[in-house]
């Protein structure tokens, strides 16, 4: 009877442990697809296929800052081996990584304090958010296929 | 020391025992000055490009340099592989720590046969497996280009190999067996676009050093060339680049040709790891040659 109780115990622990892990999982994910999202809209005006709409640029980068301010929540202890594809260095260094996430956000942020008025300042919009993404990626995200 | 370890003793072994014949088979072979006596003028706007596309500034520049600071090619970096750290070496025009009193038919030797400036076998960390592929003329304009950029007296450490990666007469003997200058892939009724595309992603840029995975003696499988790699600096891997590739082969040349300029995928992923560099050195090159590259990608065998 013990046994059986522990045994229970011990299943619920580890269910709850895989959902918890999950979430966490699926927070970053949606987390990081929310700034592709956002960089495809400004991208996409950028080259011209789509026209030109100040208040989705907007709406964008409020979206990336978003990302940037939320996105270390979830890379608490414990939290190293979900499967995903983040990389064990952001554990080794996690001041450098805390900091990347914030600068994408005050680059963000910098950008809606003075919003293109059209698209050929789209350029300098992606020339600003994107090297956070490239950067952060260089170090702390591994393909995984 | 591991499978690779053993064989790599046993090919010293073997060396030691035939050794004449060894030896013969695998001496290093580098260019007489006469080889390279009628090269001509060279073009150093395209000398310019073929360093962008050789990533040299990937493993020879110092590893925290951005910008400008990228063109001073002091050495500096430590590169780990699974047979120890290589230190790339100064190879900026500086006449004592650099290459600046180099010959055009040393450079060659170095960069199309593998072979140092006194005589030895290099290794394959310098990627000459790959620019074997590259015309005597693109050699002579990027010689002519490296020597405009920056002098620097930086003097980098030996590398740090066990044995018996430490031996470079070893190296004879893997040259032998792995080094060549075939075509990776057969294609036929290739475009100018998608032949541009294979010499440059066969020859300079290298693309197959990361993509394509080895053997156990670290010679590629060209079997299953660009079909992806587990990564060499550790878990994760480097993606099948061909038109089987789980990502890639969704994407159009367009797609690929923009993921090379911008660093984003078709969904606004960004590039990341070793590519990044990568990526920026392909930012360097004109949108012609990124579309070319893009269109050989389109036309391999799917893995
Ligand atoms: C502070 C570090 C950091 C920054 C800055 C960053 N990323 Fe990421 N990104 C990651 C990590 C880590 C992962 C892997 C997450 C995982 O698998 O759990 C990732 C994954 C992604 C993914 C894949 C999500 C999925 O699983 O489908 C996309 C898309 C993405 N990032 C886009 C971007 C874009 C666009 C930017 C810039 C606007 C950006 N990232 C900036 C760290 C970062
Ligand atoms: C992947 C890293 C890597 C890349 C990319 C690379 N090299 Fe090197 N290179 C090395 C290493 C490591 C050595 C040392 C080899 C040895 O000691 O046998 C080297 C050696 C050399 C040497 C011989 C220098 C000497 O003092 O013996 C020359 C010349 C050279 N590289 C030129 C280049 C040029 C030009 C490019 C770009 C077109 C380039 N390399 C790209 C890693 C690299
Ligand atoms: C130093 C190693 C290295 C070299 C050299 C290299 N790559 Fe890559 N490449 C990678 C890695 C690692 C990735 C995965 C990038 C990531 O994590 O986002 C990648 C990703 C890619 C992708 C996107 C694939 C995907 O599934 O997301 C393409 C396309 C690509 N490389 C093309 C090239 C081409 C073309 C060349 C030669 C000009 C090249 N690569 C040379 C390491 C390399």
């Amino acid at each position: 009877m013990k046994l059986r109780l522990a045994v229970t115990a011990l299943a619920l622990t580890a269910f709850g442990f895989s959902a918890f892990a999950n979430e966490t999982s699926e927070m970053r994910e949606k987390l990081m697809k929310q700034a592709g999202g956002a960089m495809g809209t400004i991208g996409a005006m950028a080259k011209g296929e789509k026209p030109f709409d100040q208040d989705a640029v907007k709406t964008a980068l409020e979206a990336i800052a978003e990302t940037g301010h939320k996105f270390p929540d979830y890379f608490g202890e414990g939290t190293e081996n979900l499967g995903d594809e983040a990389s064990p260095a952001i554990w080794e260094n996690m001041d450098d990584f805390k900091a990347r996430s914030a600068k994408l956000a005050a680059d963000a942020e910098a950008q809606l304090a003075q919003l293109p008025a059209d698209a050929a300042g789209l350029g300098a919009v992606m020339g600003a958010i994107g090297p956070n993404c490239s950067g952060c990626h260089e170090k702390y995200r591994l393909k995984k296929q | 020391m591991g499978r690779f370890g053993r064989a790599l003793t046993t090919l010293v072994v073997i060396g030691a025992v035939g050794a004449g014949a060894y030896l013969y088979l695998t001496r290093p072979q580098p260019y007489t000055e006469s080889d390279f006596a009628e090269a001509g003028e060279p073009d150093i706007k395209n000398g310019e490009m073929m360093f962008w596309a050789g990533g040299c500034v990937s493993c020879h520049a110092s590893p925290d340099a951005e910008g400008d600071a990228q063109l001073v090619l002091s050495g500096g970096l430590a590169l780990k592989s699974p047979f120890g750290t290589f230190y790339p070496p100064n190879i900026s025009p500086d006449p004592d720590a650099g290459i600046g009193n180099w010959t055009l038919a040393e450079f060659a030797s170095a960069m199309k046969r593998g072979v140092g400036r006194n005589g030895e076998h290099l290794y394959p960390s310098l990627p000459y497996t790959s620019y074997v592929h590259m015309s005597d003329a693109d050699i002579r304009d990027l010689f002519a280009y490296m020597k405009t950029l920056p002098k620097s007296s930086n003097v980098t450490a030996e590398h740090d190999l066990p044995f018996p990666f430490n031996i470079r007469l070893a190296l004879g003997g893997w040259k032998f067996l792995y080094f060549n200058d075939n075509p990776r892939v057969v294609l036929s009724d290739a475009s100018e676009a998608v032949k541009r595309g294979q010499y440059l992603v066969e020859g300079p840029g290298h693309c197959g050093e990361c993509h394509t995975p080895r053997d156990f003696l670290g010679g590629w499988k060209t079997s299953e060339w660009l079909a992806g790699a587990p990564n060499p600096e550790g878990e994760g891997v480097v993606p099948n680049i061909t038109p089987g590739g789980a990502e890639v082969g969704d994407w159009s040349a367009k797609d690929i040709a923009y993921y090379l300029e911008s660093g984003f995928t078709p969904d606004f992923d960004s590039v990341g790891g070793s590519m990044v560099e990568v990526q920026r050195n392909m930012a360097h090159l004109t949108a012609e040659d990124r579309e070319a590259i893009a269109a050989y990608l389109k036309a391999i065998p799917a893995h």
